[in-house]
């Protein structure tokens, strides 16, 4: 077996388009964007609101198709038998767990669309439970839970799936600070364990800095690729840390003023 | 504590008192006991009712219809409800004809039915499931159509074939919806079902109700008329059970 050496993007992102509306009228939702992402490689993408991020992430996804371009997703090493791996799992804002599932139900639940069994897929799941700290939580339903605690059923929902790529929209946003940077920590600390290639979307530029490997700075609408920033603070982090690094500043600073801009312009978009 | 007590043993004495009240007003002449007969006198008929088999035939009988009919408009509504709220095209074709049947009272829509179903049983159990099918479709497309779209996403994403998306996501989402759609569907049918058993037939509480009235045994009627509203009472508390089974996460 002869494998050239050359390092091929997880990822590649290939001039995507998208464009919403009838009447002639097209609005312009994406326009030319390309990247790739290495294998392995944590990216955040942060713009301002209604740049078109989200309809980045979802054509990746493969929620939703693109008006042109395209993207490909490398296909990992042949998983094991009868263990058959997505290509990507995405996680949800914490609304997008099944209320009617218990905790243990919606971790499992890709396993059990991948019809495994009951017995086997709980035990499955069980090490992410407790990875997660919600064991003891195991069965009970999202209802009862805090806004934190299932945004982090949410994660080990994606994780369980064990695909090849991990999409993330904004997955945090709706949580308080504190919670925040629980989290943004422990999504680093399990990370760390797998080294999945992810694609992070937020619009808070602290987040993007303490999680990524880089930061795609995006336009207002029509979205495109603004500058891509590259965060090398050595691994693992702490997101908490991190923001007492005098460089972490700087950078929050000099995103803002790539960002500003792209903000005010979307601010009249909105306001038109 | 002491005050939830308190509360409670009011809301026992109070009924209590009403009856005591009844039963001294009607001794005292101060109730037309023609009309309005003494609770004692109403116990002493339902009692006799009761002991000759007579209650119990028209009870059976009554939920028979009940039964048959709610499951008969219940079942197909929940499906045409699911999907007319999945396919905006069936939803197009049939909203208009929902919207145009459902104010129908059903009641006025019993000779017609009596005309196809005859006079027996069939006709009053179509008329208590023409009466659940509109409520429960109303609902049900309603739940589907209201449940978040976040929800289909994340099936999609996790590769959910088409069966588990039916059995997991769309029918535990919209079973909530489903079920306000029943409760008021529960009362209507029973409303249905007594005017129906008014007008033909020779057994149920509606018939017991209206030959009482018409052979002037007042005591009958009032039997009549408690025994349906105990129906009524039993009815919703059965299917608030279920309810609490299949939808547990609803609890607070």
């Amino acid at each position: 077996m002869n494998v050239p050496n050359i390092r091929l993007p997880k990822i590649r992102i290939d001039r995507l388009g998208k464009s919403f509306g009838a009447d002639g009228v097209p609005t312009h939702a994406v326009r030319d964007f390309s990247l790739e992402v290495d294998d392995g490689e944590f990216v955040c993408i942060v713009g301002p609101s209604g740049c078109g991020k989200t309809t980045v992430l979802r054509i990746v996804a493969g929620l939703e198709t693109p008006s042109s371009g395209r993207v490909e997703i490398a296909a990992g090493p042949a998983p094991a038998a009868g263990n058959s791996r997505p290509r990507n799992a995405m996680v949800f804002q914490e609304h997008g767990l099944f209320p009617w599932m218990t905790v243990a139900d919606n971790v499992a639940y890709s396993l059990e669309m991948r019809g495994m069994g009951r017995r086997e897929r709980h035990a499955r799941a069980q090490p992410f439970l407790e990875m997660i700290g919600l064991d003891r939580f195991r069965d009970y339903y999202p209802r009862k839970l805090s806004g934190g605690m299932r945004q982090r059923v949410s994660l080990a929902r994606a994780f369980v799936a064990d695909p090849e790529i991990l999409l993330m929209d904004e997955p945090f946003a709706a949580l308080d600070a504190q919670n925040k940077l629980i989290l943004q920590d422990e999504l680093l600390r399990i990370w760390e364990g797998t080294r999945k290639t992810v694609l992070f979307i937020t619009h808070a530029i602290d987040e993007a800095i303490a999680l990524g490997d880089r930061i795609v700075v995006m336009t207002a609408q029509p979205g495109r690729i603004k500058e891509i920033v590259p965060i090398d603070f050595p691994r693992p982090r702490s997101a908490a840390e991190l923001r007492a690094d005098p460089r972490f500043g700087a950078l929050q600073l000099s995103i803002w003023r790539m960002l500003e801009d792209e903000v005010r312009t979307a601010r009249r978009q909105a306001e038109a | 504590m002491k005050q939830v007590n308190r509360e409670r043993a009011l809301t026992i004495l109070s009924p209590l008192a009403v009856l005591v009240l009844w039963q001294a007003a009607s001794q005292v002449g101060l109730i037309d006991q023609r009309y309005v007969p003494a609770p004692s006198a109403i116990a002493e008929a339902g009692w006799s009712i009761s002991v000759s088999g007579e209650l119990g035939r028209h009870v059976i009988a009554s939920l028979r219809r009940l039964a048959v009919g709610f499951v008969l408009g219940a079942v197909p509504g929940v499906l045409l409800g699911i999907v007319m709220g999945l396919n905006r095209w069936v939803r197009a074709a049939l909203d208009p004809l929902v919207a145009a049947l459902y104010p129908i009272p059903k009641i006025a829509i019993l000779p017609l039915l009596m005309l196809v179903f005859g006079l027996g049983d069939a006709s009053k159990a179509a008329a208590v499931a023409m009466s659940v099918l509109f409520l429960t479709i109303i609902n049900t497309a309603a739940g589907v159509v209201q449940l978040d779209r976040i929800y289909f996403d994340v099936a999609r994403n996790f590769g959910t074939p088409w069966h588990k998306l039916f059995l997991r996501v769309i029918l535990p989402g919209i079973l909530p919806t489903v079920f306000s759609g029943l409760r008021i569907s529960l009362g209507v049918a029973l409303v249905v079902l007594v005017g129906a058993e008014f007008v033909a037939g020779n057994s149920g509480i509606g018939y017991l109700i209206w030959s009482s009235w018409q052979t002037l045994v007042v005591e009958n009627m009032f039997v009549g008329i408690i025994v349906v509203t105990v129906l009524g009472v039993l009815s919703t508390f059965l299917l608030r059970e279920i309810e609490r089974r299949l939808v547990p996460w609803r609890q607070e």
